[in-house]
């Protein structure tokens, strides 16, 4: 390197100087370390969207890469908000968000409550109780479908054992009416945790002598609980709730592999259809469009939904 | 102990201990459940009423691990006595192994895709995280949540133009193409959990270090990561457990070479019947890990999962 002539000349200036010839200047830096990360998620994450953008005013099939591809304007749009098994699957989709919010907040909160009570060994249990969040969603699914198998499924076994029915009187996943809960009690059983977690941490939060002042002025232990801690919980509350709105308005691994999306198109989710028309049925511009509209549809919700939070949090 | 009206009374504690204890057993039976199915065998794991005790068996991991193939008793009789273990389980079924069965080959995909895409995930996310705490970067902002936003895209929304992109680019079911994948799906979280780690090293000690004529690059590494090393761990368990994990994109852009093993897992069942000791075997050998890495390094781990509620 001694023919390097910034290396030479470095090496005879004083250090503040040889500072600047010699390193590159931050802003060189600033934008060396920052450039890989953002051409990385332009290339895969924003190039893809604009492309699906292009593709959902096409006629384009995927599987047909050498057809003309024909400007269709906004019919694409147009069919999927006439479309009965899209309205379906949004259906299916808004009962599964729903409860699993509403099991997941409850539970969740309850078991933070239960641990903050600070008993010994709380950490350790607090470990085993977030195992199933860490497992991959597709492999849990695939072993709760024989937990769910009538007569054999320890599901329907310990049900039976419970209610006194007969195990294999009833199909958790090959039912109508059973099948939207079975997915359900599973993304309970695994995220929960993740709630429980969050709570935690929100509770963890609050100050001791907030408790201290209110037991002075001789609040109640209910009334210190529902001015002072759900309040101060509700932003950790609504930010967990935020993160499971939009995963499970996604989710796709664990309910294809439970049910795959049956029986019929009970527990057809918004993804699971599309993925269907995308990557079965090929109707590429059609599903383009149609993941454009759940892309929106999420943005839109979260982003009214965080300015709710922001205004809860000033309070 | 100095007396305090905020600490719970020992009846309350008990009480909470009892019901967390309840509900951790119960998360517990389903995993504890296929662990146990592992080892029973065929007709053990579907027996009516579910067995707790049973005699252990291989059969599912030899299976697992194996193809095989039926004979009839003749054929059987002909042949010499089994060499080991493996080829005796199979033989008291009437079959004889016929070779490797895919799984062995997956599981490596998965730990190659895995390391692959953490290492790149936790390299240029460190670096942009650098760049974000401590550089004037414009719009730094807009780019953090325009870091953050690409999160929220469902995948298959985005897995329409990439499944396009990747076959015109050579990429379908390689590794490469599911390292970069994955690696720009981790980034936005490996960038913000890794900015808040940097944001609390103080930046008393690289100044320090640019004083004594330290380079920025040198500062950076000499300085900034040795301090960051604990914060870069915990985000790259997190990065390797969501590659590790992934399913969607898996099932959609690979099929052979490089399959991970969660799209092949459920494949394992249907192979000769319901052979739900094979299945179990492989989940437990796929899940194994995680759990162990989530016990071994709990404190890390939930202190991240908490991360992004707690900060702001």
């Amino acid at each position: 390197m001694s023919f390097n002539p910034v290396e030479q000349a470095a090496k005879q200036t004083p250090p503040a100087i040889a500072r600047r010839v010699r390193g590159l200047s931050d802003k060189a830096i600033a934008w060396l370390f920052v450039g890989p990360t953002i051409f990385l998620l332009l290339a895969i994450n924003i190039f893809p969207l604009i492309w699906t953008i292009y593709l959902s005013f096409t006629n384009f099939k995927a599987n047909r890469p050498n057809r003309e591809i024909k400007y269709v304007g906004l019919r694409n749009y147009e069919r999927i908000l006439n479309d009965a098994d899209v309205w379906l699957s949004m259906q299916a989709t808004a009962h599964f968000l729903i409860w699993t919010i509403v099991l997941q907040v409850i539970i969740g909160f309850a078991l933070a409550w239960l641990i903050n009570r600070k008993f010994k060994g709380n950490d350790m249990w607090t470990t085993i109780i977030v195992l199933p969040m860490m497992l991959s969603p597709a492999v849990v699914g695939n072993f709760w479908t024989f937990f769910y198998q009538p007569q054999i499924g320890i599901f329907n076994y310990v049900i039976g054992f419970l209610t006194g029915k007969d195990p294999s009187s009833f199909e958790m996943l090959g039912s109508v009416d059973l099948a939207p809960w079975s997915i359900v009690i599973v993304d309970t059983w695994m995220w929960t945790p993740f709630v429980m977690l969050i709570c935690l941490a929100g509770l963890r939060s609050i100050p001791d002598y907030i408790y201290e002042a209110a037991e002075v002025d001789r609040a109640s232990r209910w009334r210190q609980f529902w001015t002072i801690t759900v309040p101060m919980v509700l932003p950790f509350l609504m930010l967990a709730v935020l993160f499971r709105g939009i995963e499970n308005f996604k989710m796709f691994d664990l309910v294809v592999q439970l049910t795959g999306g049956g029986p019929g198109s009970t527990t057809e989710l918004a993804s699971i259809n599309l993925k269907r028309e995308a990557f079965e049925k090929w109707r590429t511009g059609y599903s383009s469009a149609f993941a454009i509209i759940l892309f929106v549809t999420v943005f839109g919700l979260a982003s009214i939904y965080v300015k709710a939070l922001n205004k809860v949090k000033e309070r | 102990m100095s007396y305090s009206i905020t600490e719970p009374s020992i009846r309350q504690k008990r009480v909470a201990a009892f019901l967390v204890i309840a509900y951790a057993i119960i998360t517990l039976i389903p995993l504890f459940w296929v662990f146990i199915t592992g080892f029973k065998t065929p007709p053990d794991s579907i027996s009516y009423p579910p067995k707790i005790l049973f005699e252990p068996s291989l059969e599912g991991y030899v299976n697992l691990f194996t193809t095989r193939t039926r004979v009839t008793p003749e054929t059987l009789e002909s042949l010499p006595p089994p060499a080991n273990f493996a080829e005796e389980i199979v033989r008291n079924r009437n079959m004889v192994i016929a070779g490797k069965s895919k799984y062995g080959e997956r599981f490596m995909n998965s730990v190659i895709i895995g390391f692959g895409s953490t290492f790149l995930s936790i390299f240029l996310g460190t670096l942009a995280a650098y760049a974000f705490s401590r550089f004037k970067v414009p719009l730094k902002d807009d780019l953090l949540f325009f870091i953050l936003s690409t999160r929220m895209m469902p995948p298959i929304a985005v897995a329409i133009p990439i499944f396009l992109m990747y076959r015109n680019l050579g990429l379908s079911d390689t590794h490469l193409g599911m390292i970069l994948l994955y690696t720009a799906v981790n980034i936005s979280l490996a960038v913000w959990l890794l900015k808040g780690f940097i944001d609390e090293i103080p930046t008393e000690y690289e100044e320090a270090a640019l004083i004594d004529g330290y380079t920025r690059f040198q500062a950076f590494y000499k300085v900034v990561l040795p301090q960051a090393a604990t914060g870069i761990a915990s985000t790259a368990i997190f990065c390797l457990i969501f590659a590790w994990n992934e399913y969607a994109f898996a099932v959609l852009l690979t099929s052979g070479t490089a399959q991970t093993a969660p799209p092949f897992i459920p494949t394992i069942i249907g192979v000769g019947g319901l052979d739900w000791p094979a299945m179990a075997a492989g989940a437990t050998i796929f899940l194994l890990p995680v759990l162990v890495f989530t016990i071994l390094l709990r404190k890390h781990l939930l202190r991240g999962i908490t991360f992004g509620a707690v900060r702001k």
